[in-house]
């Protein structure tokens, strides 16, 4: 895990600790990249982020946590589709909301041109990012290493610190 | 160099897609050309603007040219590892 080599490509340590759809972007948008770039990346996924290690990504996105959070329309005219609407407190709790909000989020990325977290993550495994599940999360949600894609790896905090400690940019999401 | 002078090896067409895309296929395609040949980039995203020249300085690949066609932004990059 060292990187004592001064030739050695740069080092980007990522912590993704959350896991809704929108907070996944982040990530998985700047490992694909700096993969893209030639650099070497560690993605430590821990808390809520470690779901986004499952084979299958269930990510969605709850407008209730995120009180500034406008909803857009992926249909309909460009000034239609450009309003932001706010959407009231009380709403964004009902039944079936976040589902409607995860709808409205993906096709909305779509439309505009953007990767879907899938695709970005199968990015990230094309160009040798390292994809770490923390042990102790796992232990405590209970997941285990096969509910996992096979590019993942599991490891614990001294490890990524270590990892990280070589990094020249780290960053916490 | 002008892009009249520039004979791309490939072209890379990304027009339509956002951030990081246009990076990504941007990378895919210069590894399908060998050292010292030319790869020609399209790209409508606004913020390929600075992030085509970042790409390339972090790379160590060389911008030979960019310029905008209409909405499009071109680039040239050379392989140079």
């Amino acid at each position: 895990m060292s990187k004592s080599d001064p030739n050695s490509p740069k080092r980007l340590a990522l912590i993704a600790s959350k896991g809704t759809l929108d907070w996944a972007y982040p990530p998985f948008i700047l490992a694909s990249a700096a993969g893209a770039m030639g650099w070497e990346v560690g993605i430590f996924f821990t808390f809520y982020g470690l779901p986004l290690l499952l084979k299958d990504i269930e990510a969605e996105v709850t407008p209730l946590g995120n009180p500034a959070m406008p909803m857009k329309m992926p249909f309909g005219p460009q000034e239609f589709q450009n309003i932001n609407w706010p959407i009231p407190t009380a709403m964004m709790a009902t039944p079936g909301f976040n589902s409607l909000a995860t709808t409205l989020m993906k096709q909305t990325f779509k439309n505009k041109g953007v990767a879907s977290i899938p695709e970005l993550r199968a990015m990230c495994i094309e160009t040798g990012v390292k994809l770490i599940a923390c042990q102790m999360t796992m232990d405590v949600f209970g997941f285990k290493k096969e509910d996992f894609i096979p590019e993942s790896e599991v490891a614990g905090a001294a490890t990524f610190l270590e990892y990280a400690a070589e990094a020249d940019v780290q960053l916490f999401v | 160099m002008t892009p009249a002078t520039l004979q791309a090896e490939k072209t890379v067409d990304s027009s339509g897609d956002l951030c990081p895309t246009p990076i990504l296929k941007l990378s895919k395609g210069i590894k399908e050309i060998e050292v010292g040949q030319v790869l020609k980039m399209i790209a409508t995203d606004p913020g390929a603007e600075a992030d085509m020249p970042a790409w390339a300085r972090q790379t160590g690949n060389e911008l030979l040219d960019s310029h905008k066609d209409g909405e499009k932004f071109i680039y040239y990059f050379k392989r140079v590892k």
